[in-house]
């Protein structure tokens, strides 16, 4: 595992992408086979189940520390990642292991499901004895999950086909889809033109930017089309032969989470991939994405939920037509073949998004202002010639995002941030007016400077009323203008609200709290 | 009423009189060490060490600055006061105060290490500790100083052979001396950015050995750089001040580039864990060779550590400071609350 802690350490130890491809396609040229199956596994969200709970974890490495389990817990809060927290707080090596590939130690950590906590635990205080900190911080992170290099798919496939001398596309391609790292060989997965299960296989998804400046920047309007940003789960539907497949953008398979997309696609023409946002859709409408919420994360769904939250998929491109990849064509062309897919199908879950009337940019910012009404995020813009892309790529699709929503609120509670803000109070609750009541409604802890966040704290500190654990209720004083993308009734949340993706905006040393904005406000946004 | 009490400007002797490193302005000051935090202006006469004298000069100006040797004693209405190396930067003290038989030490910041430019630290016995906890988490455990200066030498040489500048944020007092004395010269020149050459220069004017350095100035042909290692405060960072030197390599040393999303938070090249402040094995080692069974938790996790030495079996309680311990943004020198 050594070859893999360093690739773990120079692509952690720079923030430049040349470098970060350049140290993968070094460990790609030099690691074993099975070494670089399982990296690809890691590095394209394919991690193994969990096999040990991460509170036995947590439990073992405060003991072989020697630090009580409240000390570890506050050090956690601290660090902000278990497996880090763990490499730091275990006393240094006591002896050498002996050197084990990648592989093995993933598949010995798969092979604990069916063993004995003992025997777990015996396991894992032997690993940890005999690892560096770079070592331990791996191999935690294979145990506990989430392995993120800072490196994104991507830029795995970029170093990839460098070391292998082959298209990146068709490499993206190749390791999309369902296969198992642990029985799949090096060459069946990447060399072996046919690989299993390529009925399954998605399009890597094409991926917008957020238009950075004047939308006339984008030239003639008559080149473009436009639609409006759907709030929901990218999706991609495919039916091939008799088998049908949806995929999330996080390429997951979420078939099973989706039934009444599963019986949908049944409907669809053989040799048929829709590109598409899964919504809930009910009452003749779209629903918040609070509503979706209650869909993903479950891999069983029940009848009430089914019922409560049904989905449509609302489809905007087809990439394969008639088992024929058609990525190639200009996007007008492939929407041709989405209608009539649509009209085909004649099933109110599968939806064509309409494309906008508009012959200005004018006209196109008009309905860019009705999108909160018609409960999207914005407009999509795409070139009506340019084929479908893969990755992220500048230039032919656009997001032309709605500005936040704002509020004005008063900083009533504060807590410690994570990592390098430890030792600051940078997690705020906000609360507004109700009648002269301040009832919260939101956290935030993004958009200030440091340089604010320490003159925040110097507040807090100074003007701390009680303490609770770790929060501090503060002397209402401060007030900052709250940005957010939507708001949704809640009956989880004492305001009745819930925020969608909350941040500060700008601190209002201009505004007295009395002027913060009302319970009553907020609601009149829902 | 205790020897030293924890008032609202600042940690208090009554019997002398006097305060060590207050907040608010009073009348006498005894000065742990130079950093603006400790160190903050407009009391009427200031103690510190001979060491601390001329950076505690150089900042606050034409003040009224008395100065003791380490291990020296002045009487103050019978309270025995003397400095005791800390280890935290040049001149750095632990204060020792002792009436009738009671000793209480207040260390301001310290670390054990030997950094090869600050006198280093040594454990004064007492009944009463007061004790930074900046690093006071068992996450916090530093290398070895030379295996993190063999890092930071690996990277200046790389940058060099890359045709790169290496930039190393600093504060001037302190971490940018301690960087100067012990990167390797033999690599390239190194360069300081006016604040750190203007407390060179006052160093050096009272007879501190400071490896020569080259201080940045529009003068100077940008090509001379070409592989050079520049030492600046984190706040010429983020000014235009750095495009000179393009292209570049940037890094910070902080105890704080430990953590992994701290480094990542950065927009640095680099992050080396290199910290003036004692990690979690030496405050635990420094509290335990103290002897005291009453510890005060001051600046960092005041809390939390203050907990761990009560389950220890210590007397220990946090006390409310305005120090800020070490920052990476805005240096402990530039701090004015
Ligand atoms: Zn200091
Ligand atoms: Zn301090």
């Amino acid at each position: 595992m050594r070859q893999f802690a360093e690739l773990f350490l120079a692509i952690d130890a720079t923030n430049k992408t040349n470098a970060k491809v350049a140290a993968l396609q070094h460990y790609f040229e030099i690691a074993p086979d099975k070494d670089k199956v399982w990296t690809i596994a890691l590095l394209s969200h394919r991690r193994p189940k969990r096999t040990v709970n991460t509170r036995l974890l947590r439990e073992w490495a405060a003991e072989y520390s020697g630090i009580s389990p409240w000390l570890f817990e506050e050090s956690y809060h601290v660090v902000g990642d278990l497996a880090e927290t763990i490499a730091l707080v275990l006393p240094n090596p006591i002896s050498d292991s002996k050197e084990q590939a990648l592989h093995a130690w993933i598949e010995q950590i798969m092979d604990l499901k069916d063993v004995s906590e003992a025997d777990k635990k015996a396991f894992i205080l032997q690993a940890w004895q005999g690892m560096d900190k770079a070592e331990r911080f791996v191999f935690n992170k294979l145990i506990t999950g989430g392995f993120r290099m800072g490196v994104s798919q991507k830029l795995m496939v970029r170093a990839l086909g460098k070391a292998l001398d082959i298209e990146e596309n068709s490499l993206q391609h190749r390791i999309m889809g369902n296969w198992d790292p642990r029985t799949i060989t090096f060459d069946e997965l990447l060399l072996q033109e046919n690989s299993l299960d390529a009925a399954s296989k998605p399009y890597p998804f094409y991926l917008a930017y957020q238009i950075d400046g004047p939308v006339e920047d984008l030239g003639d309007p008559s080149d473009w089309q436009a639609e409006h940003k759907w709030d929901g789960i990218r999706g991609q539907l495919i039916k091939r032969g008799e088998e049908v497949f949806l995929w999330s953008r996080g390429e997951e398979l979420v078939t099973d989470r989706f039934p009444e997309l599963k019986l949908l696609a049944t409907k669809l023409p053989a040799g048929c991939v829709l590109d598409g946002e899964i919504l809930v859709f009910k009452d003749g409408q779209i629903q918040n994405f609070n509503l979706l919420q209650t869909r993903i994360g479950r891999k069983t769904v029940s009848k009430a939920t089914l019922q409560k939250a049904p989905v449509i998929l609302k489809a905007y491109d087809v990439l394969e037509w008639d088992g024929n990849d058609i990525r190639h064509l200009p996007l007008l062309e492939r929407r041709a073949y989405l209608a009539e897919c649509v009209a085909a199908v004649n099933d109110e879950r599968l939806q064509q998004s309409p494309s906008v009337a508009f012959s200005t940019w004018e006209d196109l910012k008009v309905e860019r202002s009705t999108a909160r009404s018609m409960k999207s995020e914005g407009l999509m813009l795409k070139r009506k010639d340019a084929p479908y892309g893969v990755g992220r790529k500048k230039g032919d699709w656009w997001k032309w995002k709605v500005d936040p929503l704002t509020v004005d609120a008063v900083l009533i509670y504060a807590m410690r941030g994570h990592g390098r803000r430890a030792n600051l109070y940078t997690d705020y609750t906000f609360a507004v007016w109700k009648g002269d009541e301040l009832v919260p409604f939101t956290k935030a802890y993004s958009g200030l400077t440091d340089a604010e966040f320490r003159k925040v704290d110097a507040f807090v500190k100074k003007n701390t009323i009680e303490r609770f654990g770790p929060v501090r209720s503060v002397k209402p004083e401060l007030v900052f203008e709250i940005a957010f993308e939507g708001i949704a009734q809640s009956s989880r949340h004492k305001s009745g609200v819930a925020l969608r993706f909350p941040r500060m905006k700008r601190w209002r040393h201009d505004k007295p709290v009395e002027e913060a904005n009302t319970l009553n406000d907020l609601l009149t946004l829902l | 009423m205790p020897l030293l009490t924890f008032k609202k400007g600042g940690i208090y002797c009554a019997q002398a009189d006097v305060y060590i490193d207050p907040w608010s302005k009073v009348d006498r000051a005894i000065i742990t060490h130079a950093h603006s935090d400790h160190a903050r202006w407009g009391h009427q006469h200031y103690l510190c060490t001979s060491n601390c004298e001329a950076p505690l000069k150089h900042r606050l100006g034409n003040i009224s600055v008395q100065s003791m040797p380490f291990r020296e004693e002045v009487v103050m209405n019978g309270v025995r006061i003397s400095f005791h190396p800390a280890g935290h930067i040049i001149g750095s003290a632990q204060v020792r105060v002792e009436y009738q038989g009671e000793v209480w030490v207040v260390s301001g910041d310290y670390k054990l290490v030997d950094d090869g430019f600050a006198t280093p630290f040594e454990s004064v016995k007492c009944h009463h500790f007061v004790t930074e906890s900046t690093f006071g988490l068992p996450v916090y455990t530093w290398a070895d100083q030379q295996q993190i200066f063999d890092e930071i030498n690996t990277w200046w040489a790389a940058n060099r052979a890359n045709g790169k500048v290496s930039i190393i944020a600093a504060y001037s007092l302190g971490k940018a001396q301690r960087l100067i004395q012990n990167v390797d010269h033999s690599i390239g020149p190194v360069f300081t950015h006016g604040a750190v050459e203007n407390m060179n220069a006052a160093l050096r004017a009272a007879h501190h050995d400071i490896q020569p350095t080259i201080q940045v100035t529009k003068e100077l042909d940008k090509k001379s750089y070409k592989g050079g290692l520049v030492i600046a405060p984190g706040s010429a960072l983020g000014s235009s001040w750095v495009n000179k030197f393009k292209p570049f390599s940037l890094a910070y040393a902080s105890g704080w580039m430990a953590l992994r999303g701290t480094r990542r938070r950065r927009a640095a090249d680099r992050g080396f864990a290199l910290s003036d402040h004692a990690d979690w094995d030496g405050l635990n080692t420094a509290i335990a060779a103290t002897g005291a069974e009453n510890i005060y938790v001051t600046h960092g996790y005041s809390t939390l550590f203050s907990n761990w030495l009560k389950e220890q079996g210590l007397n220990a309680a946090p006390v409310e400071t305005q120090y800020v311990g070490e920052s990476i943004d805005v240096a402990e020198e530039e701090v004015a609350i």
